[in-house]
């Protein structure tokens, strides 16, 4: 059966085919051929040189490196127990659904309300000025730039989450139940290491991005933060260094490979279940 | 775990995801022109917003794209799908999958800028186009992702039966295949949808200057200060998300509603 569809059904991947030859491997390739021309288009290490020397770039690299893991850390402690309470939910699809609803505003809608909400007279200042703090400087801060990130990025977190708590089998759960184990230590013990996977998918889709936010930090964070997303959009369309810009994509890929392969799902033995 | 504990929680979750979107669209009515206090309730700023000619087409360009690309990522996403799950060979598959989520792990400035050369080299014109082809290109994975399970979850046997009854290859497609993958392509095409209208980084690499989306006019005018046209855009496209997920919703209730009725007629 399986030769007899193959024969006729092959055109049918052309489509894809194309796009995996020219939007993946081809753009993939052009960046790394990029990242070796200078401004007057000749070839050179240059920019790879000046990239591992400058002070600037590697304190940038470092820097947006840091912002990432906080921004990921404190989604984490938000997603999590938010995907564990709402998992145990009634309507739990219904709720699910209430979290994916804010990720279908744009962005930058979302970005748009904190620069109203932090800003002089803002709602969080008079907050801050009626329990007697007085008006701060909220917006273009650092701590501005980390909560709005980790506000958008929260939902992106809790999905992956919810998904490994939905596929783990309430067996386990009344296994470790009847087994005697507490309610601490069956999530310590039993539940956590088995949603691991989507904690670590959740991870991966949270920490990627914020090494590479670069609207956030100028419309919130005020160019303060530079992250290496940032350093990108300023080579290739402010100063036009597409080679240098390349650079520091390349970097960008280098640590996302890193990440990936931190992250990545060592194969459980025996296949996963299903 | 206490139960009031973890309401209590998850009720504060919800108030911080949603407390942004209400502040904005509550200002939307707003009299005054800044976010720090209320001047009193006004149409106003949704009557300067459907004037703005500009901005009306710019929505309509992003809805365009939006829809037009999640039509074409779902259709090459699905069939690439099937191709994915068609082969045999282990090594081939892993690497075919491997690909396919490069884009969806790639941030979005490699992206956008790696495109931008692209388009570049090959003098593709900076606009509608590049932008389209760009939109099309991110949400494929997506799609083959949402789609892929589904295939997966299709037992041989189900196949096998179609083609003793003597299914071509078209029939056991389109009466047996796409209706079992169905919800997975609903859902890809879905996802789509929100990549396109999410996006901005992409799109601002690879936008030029004649034409413009949502994301990218809204980013150029809120650095320019707060106006509160935007306020009422999100007004607008807040409602539009309900509507689409309350149809998503629907769809999903329906469908599981129809599975079960199914199961009942079968026992």
């Amino acid at each position: 059966m399986m030769t007899l569809t193959k024969r006729k059904t092959w055109f049918y991947f052309i489509p894809y085919g194309l796009w995996l030859g020219l939007f993946v491997i081809a753009p993939l390739a052009l960046i790394f051929y990029q990242s070796f021309f200078n401004l007057d288009h000749h070839f050179t290490f240059s920019n790879y040189a000046n990239y591992f020397q400058s002070l600037t770039y590697l304190k940038m690299t470092l820097n947006s490196v840091w912002y990432a893991l906080l921004i990921t850390v404190f989604t984490g402690l938000i997603s999590y127990p938010t995907a564990y309470f709402l998992h145990g939910l009634k309507h739990r699809q219904f709720w699910l659904l209430l979290v994916i609803l804010p990720t279908w505003i744009n962005i930058l809608l979302k970005a748009y309300a904190f620069i109203g909400i932090f800003s002089q007279a803002g709602i969080a200042n008079q907050f801050l000025s009626f329990i007697g703090i007085g008006p701060q400087q909220i917006l273009f801060t650092n701590a501005s730039f980390v909560f709005v990130a980790t506000y958008i990025q929260i939902p992106f977190m809790i999905l992956p989450i919810y998904n490994a708590l939905d596929d783990l089998s309430p067996a386990f759960i009344n296994a470790s139940q009847d087994l005697g184990a507490s309610g601490w230590q069956t999530f310590q013990r039993v539940i956590f290491p088995l949603t691991l996977p989507g904690v670590k998918a959740g991870v991966q889709a949270v920490f990627i991005p914020s090494l590479s936010l670069f609207m956030l930090t100028r419309l919130i964070g005020g160019n303060k933060v530079i992250t290496l997303g940032t350093a990108i959009e300023e080579h290739f369309l402010t100063t036009m260094n597409w080679g240098m810009g390349s650079t520091i994509g390349v970097v960008l890929i280098v640590a996302m490979v890193i990440v990936m392969l931190l992250t990545g799902d060592q194969k459980p033995k025996g296949g996963t279940p299903r | 775990m206490s139960k009031r504990l973890s309401n209590a929680f998850l009720i504060l979750v919800f108030i911080i995801l949603y407390a942004p979107i209400v502040f904005l669209i509550v200002y939307s009515f707003s009299a005054g022109d800044t976010m720090t206090a209320f001047h009193g309730f006004t149409w106003q700023h949704y009557r300067d917003l459907f004037n703005d000619s500009r901005m009306l087409a710019i929505v309509a360009n992003t809805l365009l794209v939006a829809l037009l690309s999640a039509l074409i990522a779902t259709l090459v996403g699905t069939l690439g799908s099937l191709g994915i799950n068609r082969t045999t060979s282990r090594v081939t598959k892993e690497s075919l999958l491997a690909l396919n989520n490069v884009l969806m792990v790639s941030p979005d400035v490699i992206i956008g800028a790696s495109f931008l050369i692209f388009f570049t080299m090959l003098k593709i014109p900076l606009g509608f186009v590049s932008v389209l082809l760009s939109h099309i290109a991110f949400e494929i994975p997506i799609v083959v992702l949402m789609v892929l399970p589904r295939l997966r979850e299709m037992s041989s046997s189900m196949l096998d039966a179609a083609q003793d009854l003597g299914a071509t290859t078209r029939q056991l497609l389109s009466h047996v295949i796409i209706p079992f993958i169905s919800p997975g392509i609903f859902a890809g095409f879905f996802m789509a949808l929100t990549y396109s209208l999410d996006d901005f980084a992409v799109t601002f690499f690879v936008t030029g200057n004649g034409f413009s989306t949502m994301s990218v006019e809204i980013y150029s005018r809120a650095r320019q200060g707060i106006n509160l046209e935007i306020n009422a855009l999100s007004g607008v496209m807040f409602l539009f998300s309900l509507l689409l997920v309350a149809g998503y919703y629907w769809i999903e209730q329906a469908s599981s509603r129809r599975k079960q009725r199914k199961r009942r007629m079968a026992s």
